[in-house]
């Protein structure tokens, strides 16, 4: 990535410094591919995972729009309300629901189905999910941001779906760069449109820094392996039994079905999470709550209502995440200030 | 002259020290590394208070409140929740480098301000929603977290001074006009109770706002030159009527205007249109002296209009009086002060008397014109404040 901050030609040119950036991003696109299982062809890269989102949630036609209630706002906003299926109080999605209304709507149609939840870390299942859409002649999406590099194996083929969104912050990437893998005989019309950049299906002057930094980190994902998936398990789970042992009165969200390595979503008895958040990040440890609006104006967690939570309870919900650069001393060191703020 | 006991801390704090409290000494000790929260509008005044006490050493953290959905008050505004100001707010922090969090306060300021402001409006009063904010949600909920997230003190940009009493323990602050008579707030915070003010702190209190830009400037701060926000911040522009209309749909009742004597002289789309004292958009004309309203009637939703002469009053009462002069409370033969009966009106001599259940009588000197239900009567020894209450309705 250091390297490619030093080309400066357009990728889409014809000369010298335009052709060393087209190999930049056909070596990333090599990489990006790799990691999802998928021929390079299949690899799209946008501005990120909501860029994907939109490019997937529009680009096939305007027949009806499905997904559960727990997907981010990115794919949320682009499906009608009625749309919005139901989850079981661990927050998977009701198959039932689904065939329902599958039934009901006209196809073709779209259903989008994230792989694991950005703030509960709990796995949906897609492949069932996907079998059925398409068993009714649905188009298929899966939000797969979260997964990669926490979840082996990781295999596109394996779901089932037509189209799923990527994501290179998550993956230790830089922020603003994404991919959408569109499987074969799957045509899909540009939101952004103007040069035929992306074999025509998402225009504009590519993210080459960007791009370049996703490949890379495509490929460190791929290098590293599983061992990673299991460091942050054991990591996750001392620091699950920690917060509980700190505080037995309070909850582990989606603890009733099989979750992401990285995340706990850790409801409090008694205290909001605002000011819990406030108070560990001033004592170093950062977590999150609900989704932050522009304002940073906490909202309770749209996620945690479809579980079947109040919004007191929605309110006290605090998630934390672990990283590659997670260490066990950072656990260590979360789990004396928890028992200092929040017992 | 230096007659205050924190002259020392002016001493301490150097350069900074003389330059915020060039008469009374600064309100604001060398931090030591405490932790202070201040109140960051985004504006200039509370960017530059941040940036004062983290000069003063100070462990200050940012706290900006969201009262309500700003995209929801501007007509065509943008849909998201927050307005310029919180950006300005969180930008300042980070230039300042400080930890800075939004205070989600958009259902308490709904119940304790925007509600008692249209309430007030509908009865016929003409209400001062700033001091209620001050007493709810600012010093009532924002000093709560700041106590909960460990701080010692609680900053605001405002101008006003508050001094402590020579001998004392740090405790029975008084409260004091800001030195600068064009930017003094002091009306706005009568309500402030002794247990808040020995919290509070308003570095800013001795400068005008001249300094208070150049500091801006020193600090770096984006916001130098912002413009001064003169409206009620959730009434853009000025026009209370449509939030009014738009908090209490139907409680706007069409009504006549009428003469001292009760005759109709026109009509009107509703008494909130109109504060006691205004002249100008009655619609009446013709008649031999200008009319000003007198007297606005919730029950029968008239307005009273009558000649100057008859905005003359000499009396009236007060509620919910705050006592921050000497003693325990306002004493029983009252006192002989000065007075305001809104922020911009020159201070006039009267007498307050206590009466039951936290009322006052105000008996003034000589008459004064446009004594409003709803306004707050503030009370003055010179530069100090005294206290003050919420005018009411004659009986």
């Amino acid at each position: 990535m250091q390297a490619t901050l030093e080309i400066t030609g357009n990728p889409s040119s014809i000369h010298g410094h335009g052709r060393r950036a087209r190999t930049v991003i056909d070596d990333a696109r090599d990489a990006v591919a790799a990691l999802a299982g998928v021929p390079p062809a299949w690899v799209v890269f946008t501005g990120g995972g909501s860029d994907a989102n939109a490019l997937a949630l529009t680009g096939l036609g305007t027949g009806p729009r499905l997904c559960s209630a727990v997907e981010h706002d990115s794919v949320l906003r682009w499906v009608p309300e009625a749309g919005h299926l139901p989850v079981d109080p661990a927050g998977r999605l009701d198959l039932d629901a689904l065939s329902a209304a599958l039934e009901a709507a006209p196809a073709p149609g779209l259903m989008s189905l994230m792989r694991a939840n950005n703030e509960t870390g709990v796995l949906q299942p897609v492949a069932d999910a996907a079998a059925r859409a398409r068993a009714a002649g649905w188009w298929t999406h899966c939000d797969a941001v979260q997964t990669p590099g926490r979840l082996w194996p990781f295999d596109f083929g394996a779901l089932g779906v037509d189209l799923m969104t990527l994501s290179a912050h998550k993956l230790g990437g830089p922020a603003g760069v994404g991919a959408l893998i569109v499987a074969d005989g799957v045509t899909l019309a540009p939101h952004v449109r103007g040069g035929g950049q992306e074999r025509g299906r998402r225009a504009g002057t590519e993210n080459l820094v960007g791009i370049a930094g996703f490949g890379a980190a495509a490929q460190a994902v791929v290098t590293e392996g599983p061992a990673e998936t299991e460091r942050l398990r054991s990591l996750r789970d001392r620091l699950e039994a920690g917060l509980l042992e700190a505080g037995p009165d309070a909850v582990v969200h989606g603890s009733g079905a099989e979750r992401l390595p990285n995340t706990i979503c850790l409801g409090h008895p008694t205290q909001g999470a605002d000011m819990l958040l406030m108070r560990l990040d001033l004592a170093g440890v950062s977590v999150s709550s609900g989704s932050a609006c522009s304002s940073g104006k906490v909202t309770p967690s749209h996620v945690l209502r479809a579980m079947g939570l109040d919004e007191t309870a929605a309110r006290r919900a605090l998630r934390f995440s672990l990283g590659w650069s997670t260490t066990d001393a950072d656990i260590d060191r979360t789990i004396t200030v928890w028992r200092a703020i929040a017992a | 002259m230096r007659n205050s006991p924190t002259a020392s801390g002016a001493a301490a704090l150097g350069a900074l020290g003389d330059e915020l409290g060039p008469d009374l000494g600064p309100d604001l000790e060398p931090g030591r590394g405490r932790r202070a929260v201040v109140a960051m509008s985004g504006g200039v005044d509370s960017s530059v208070t941040a940036g004062v006490l983290a000069e003063a050493g100070w462990e200050v953290v940012g706290l900006t409140m969201q009262l309500y959905d700003h995209g929801q008050m501007v007509p065509g505004g943008r849909t998201c929740c927050a307005g310029q100001d919180i950006h300005d707010a969180r930008r300042v922090a980070d230039r300042l480098g400080l930890p800075h969090y939004v205070m989600d306060y958009e259902g308490n300021f709904r119940r304790d301000v925007m509600d008692p402001f249209a309430d007030s409006y509908v009865h016929g009063e003409t209400p001062v929603p700033c001091v209620l904010c001050n007493q709810t949600v600012k010093f009532r909920d924002l000093l709560g977290a700041a106590r909960d997230l460990g701080a010692d003190i609680l900053a605001t940009g405002h101008y006003v001074r508050r001094r402590v009493p020579e001998g004392s323990d740090g405790t029975g602050a008084q409260l004091w006009r800001g030195a600068d008579p064009a930017k003094d707030q002091s009306y706005f915070l009568f309500a402030t109770t002794r247990d808040q003010l020995d919290v509070l702190r308003f570095p800013l209190g001795s400068l005008d706002k001249a300094r208070t830009r150049a500091l801006a400037a020193r600090y770096g701060l984006a916001v130098a030159d912002k413009p001064e926000s003169q409206d009620i911040c959730f009434v853009p522009g000025g026009d209370y009527a449509r939030i009014v209309e738009r908090l209490r749909p139907g409680a706007l009742e069409p009504g006549e205007i009428v003469d001292l004597s009760g005759r109709v002289l026109g009509r009107h789309e509703g008494i909130i249109h109109y504060t006691v004292g205004q002249r100008r958009g009655l619609g009446i004309g013709g008649t031999a002296e200008p009319l000003y309203v007198v007297r606005l009637d919730p029950a029968t939703h008239r307005v009273v209009v009558g000649p100057k002469a008859a905005l003359g009053r000499t009396a009236f009462t007060v509620r919910a009086l705050n006592w921050l002069g000497d003693g325990a409370a306002l004493p029983a033969e009252g006192v002989h002060t000065h007075i305001k009966i809104r922020n911009t009106f020159d201070p006039v001599s009267a007498t307050v008397t206590p009466l039951a259940e936290g009322r006052a009588a105000v008996r003034l000197d000589a008459p004064v014109h446009g004594v409003s239900p709803g306004q707050a009567c503030v009370l003055y020894d010179g530069d100090r404040v005294l206290g003050g209450g919420w005018i009411e309705r004659e009986a």
